[in-house]
């Protein structure tokens, strides 16, 4: 399976198992997702548990808190992370803070599932990546898989889970891992370890990381798309790094993160979101604080850059093989 | 700067509203149309929305200057319902003085009264079922009351205190009590709108029988949530009461700042095709009426309805708030539809059911009632009193279950607490 259909079955199989799961967004219903994630949804479970709605964000997510509070599990998609912003008060100060405002009189059991990140030539409104902005929010969990397998086992638990949930779906490896090389022909899933998916229910824990590659050298923190560049750049280089692919970052499983460095004594972090505030900062603190006798080199962050996702020099903006690579040399040279 | 090279145009203009009366000004609300009462038809509840639009721009009333009650809408409730709804409304009155007292007195931070519109929240609560899913604002603690909520314990939220089963997590009058059918109040305004179109599609979805109700100001109806939540409910006709309490003040800003000089709010409904109808918010039996109608029609999967509830906020905005220092003083008394409670007990002297004395003896019934409320809530506390949670619940219900970074940030919250020597109360 690729990710798309990973993520079908993911919703398909909690359909099935559970009445209150319902899925909603522009879109989704008929036709099955510009993505065509829900492809078939609706003709197998009918249209009043998946359905289109209008265009408007903050009602999306208003709607479904709704529909959460009643006993539903709804699960809506934001068509792409870049609309999210309209929604972003129900799901920062609404969504987040329900069971808290409320002492768990009502909850919000919520998964926003919205494609992010670049590398399909979006430009500014399609290719960003916004999860710095939803980890600094107390109360909302963050998920974001690199496999069909992980995307898969992560979506079901997170539809199983009581909070709020943001889903983020890296969508340039819907179809196929992605090495940052983008000249290279597309690689596909289905010659992949991890595009073998079991149709049946499974589910990976949420806070719980993978490593992906061990390694003596350097622990490479990444998630999402960049867990596929990460592993280019070892398989260029040659460096015997660790990569740690953190799955969810909130919650986020700093043992494998302490583990991992403290074995190595370096490391790199890479995100695709631009750098100042970003998550990356997140983690080079808690490296530091946990970590920091057992370094031996400064925590280095390879991110986006500081502006807005630029459409004709993606690929200058795009944390590529050689701005990580340049950053694991400098990590390795002392 | 306007350029010579097109002054032959004339210049335009920057309309900024502006309300009638400030500090100081003579007030005369003449002009605030206020059409006979039982002037307005009752369309039936299964009528399409499109054929009763002029409902938008006239008012729903049933109480007449003589205390009768005329017309299409008028509910014929008994005496007994009349002098239960009147006390309900008296109660709200005598806690919102009690509790803004309170307020003055250093026992809690914040209290928002609804004086003057007392006739909104509770004939609602008589109008709708008991298991009918209420999304309040601030202002409706009527519904709280008339739904028999233990005053105690609203207060017991009001102090923050050891008896606020919300842990002092919220502001005072921010309630959550599902077992009322109230849904937990936010501060951002409007977010509950599209909620209550949430909870009412899933209703439906479910085949349930209960509908769901939202309340916001007239000034909030300029959110964004506002409008989604309308979009949501007339696409999939959900079965759900939108309740614009129109009191004229959104804090400082009179309704003009939310478009009033141009329409009704009432009319906001038009344009999304939802029934809607404007009432005296004054008239309890109005607002009981026109509560009734949209819960028949959303209960028979006729759809939403939008109620505007033409009312006047009496008193300030809330307890951080001045409200001579930028309307006049004038207004309150002078506001044509008069004060609520005030009609209903005339109405029911009218009908010979009651009597200036028993309304005295309500009165003091209900105050004395109230206070024993406090007396009672007292003894769990006041804000005043500095901490009264224990102070480990500070991390509960961030989620279901608590994360590692949130036990450490735990962990370190006691060692401090251990370090200053402060003896605060621990759970276990
Ligand atoms: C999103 C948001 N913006 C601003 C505020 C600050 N605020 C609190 S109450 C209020 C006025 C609301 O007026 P209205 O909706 O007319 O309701 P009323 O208080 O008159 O009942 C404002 C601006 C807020 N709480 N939330």
């Amino acid at each position: 399976m690729n990710m798309i259909q990973a993520i079908n079955s993911a919703m398909d199989v909690m359909m099935a198992r559970d009445p209150g799961v319902i899925v909603m967004g522009e879109d989704v219903g008929y036709f099955g997702g510009v993505f065509r994630a829900t492809a078939g949804l609706q003709a197998k479970y009918g249209k009043t548990r998946v359905f289109d709605t209008p265009i408007t964000e903050i009602g999306i997510i208003g709607v479904s808190i709704g529909m959460g509070a009643y006993g539903l599990r709804p699960v809506p998609e934001i068509q792409f992370a870049d609309y999210i912003y309209p929604a972003l008060d129900q799901l920062v100060s609404e969504a987040a803070r329900l069971r808290y405002r409320s002492d768990g009189e009502f909850t919000a059991p919520i998964t926003v599932r919205s494609p992010f990140g670049g590398g399909i030539f979006g430009g500014q409104t399609h290719s960003q990546s916004p999860e710095g902005i939803f980890t600094h929010v107390s109360g909302l969990k963050t998920v974001i898989p690199s496999t069909p397998y992980d995307a898969k086992g992560l979506l079901i638990a997170a539809i199983e889970d009581n909070d709020p949930t943001i889903f983020f779906e890296p969508k340039r490896i819907y179809n196929g891992p992605f090495n940052g090389n983008w000249d290279a022909p597309a690689a596909n899933w289905s010659k992949h370890p991890a595009g073998e998916v079991p149709t049946g229910y499974y589910k990976i824990p949420l806070g719980k990381a993978a490593v992906v590659r061990s390694g003596e050298a350097v622990t490479m923190l990444a998630y999402g798309t960049m867990v596929h560049v990460c592993l280019q750049v070892v398989a260029d280089t040659g460096i015997d790094a660790e990569i740690i692919d953190l799955r969810t970052l909130v919650p986020l499983d700093i043992e494998a993160i302490e583990e991992s460095v403290k074995k190595t004594g370096r490391c790199l972090i890479v995100h695709e979101a631009t750098r100042t505030g970003g998550f990356g900062a997140e983690l080079s603190a808690l490296v530091q604080e946990r970590c920091f006798y057992h370094l031996e080199a400064p925590v280095e962050r390879v991110t986006g850059f500081d502006t807005p996702y630029p459409h004709s020099l993606e690929w200058a903006y795009f944390p590529g093989p050689v701005r990580i690579g340049m950053a694991l040399k400098k990590i390795l040279k002392d | 700067m306007a350029d010579a090279a097109r002054s032959n145009l004339p210049p335009l203009a920057l309309h900024v509203p502006e309300p009638k009366y400030r500090p100081g000004d003579t007030v005369d609300f003449s002009d605030v149309e206020v059409p006979p009462a039982g002037s307005a038809r009752r369309p039936d509840t299964a009528e399409d929305a499109r054929n009763f639009t002029d409902l938008v721009y006239t008012m729903v009333r049933v109480l007449d200057d003589e205390n009768r009650a005329v017309g299409p809408w008028d509910p014929k409730l008994s005496p007994d319902t009349l002098r239960r709804m009147l006390r309900h409304m008296a109660t709200v009155r005598a806690f919102d003085e009690r509790m803004f007292r309170a307020q003055r007195q250093g026992k809690t931070s914040f209290y928002m009264k609804s004086m003057g519109e007392e006739a909104v929240a509770v004939p609602q609560a008589y109008a709708l079922d008991a298991d009918d899913m209420c999304f309040p604002s601030y202002r409706q603690q009527g519904l709280l009351i008339a739904r028999g909520c233990p005053m105690v314990d609203m207060m017991n939220q009001i102090y923050s205190n050891r008896g606020d089963k919300l842990q002092g997590k919220q502001l005072p009058i921010m309630y959550s009590e599902k077992r009322f059918g109230f849904f937990s109040i936010s501060g951002n305004l409007a977010t509950q709108y599209p909620q209550a179109v949430g909870w009412a599609m899933a209703s439906a979805s479910r085949g349930d029988t209960r509908i769901a109700a939202t309340w916001c100001g007239e000034g909030s109806t300029a959110e964004g949530d506002f409008h989604s939540a309308l979009t949501f409910a007339t696409v999939y006709r959900a079965p759900v009461i939108f309740n614009v309490v129109n009191n004229q003040w959104a804090i400082s800003s009179f309704s003009g700042f939310a478009g009033a000089e141009a329409t009704t709010f009432a009319a906001r409904a038009v344009g999304y095709g939802i029934a809607g109808l404007r009432v005296d918010g004054n008239d309890a039996l109005a607002v009981y009426a026109a509560t009734l109608w949209a819960a028949e029609r959303a209960r028979t999967n006729a759809g939403p309805t939008l109620i505007e509830h033409f009312t006047y906020r009496a008193e300030g905005h809330s307890t951080s708030d001045d409200p001579t220092q930028y309307r006049s003083a004038g207004e309150p008394t002078a506001w044509p539809l008069g004060d609520p409670i005030r009609r209903l007990k005339d109405h029911l002297i009218t009908l010979g059911e009651w009597s200036e004395e028993r309304q005295a003896a309500m009165d003091k019934d209900v105050a004395d009632e109230v206070k024993a409320a406090q007396k009672e809530a007292e003894k769990n506390g006041i804000l005043g009193h500095g901490l009264l949670q224990s102070l480990d619940t500070l991390f509960d219900g961030v989620f279901e279950e608590m994360p590692w970074h949130l036990r450490e940030q735990r962990a370190q919250m006691l060692a401090e607490e251990t370090e200053s020597g402060r003896p605060w109360d621990r759970k276990k």
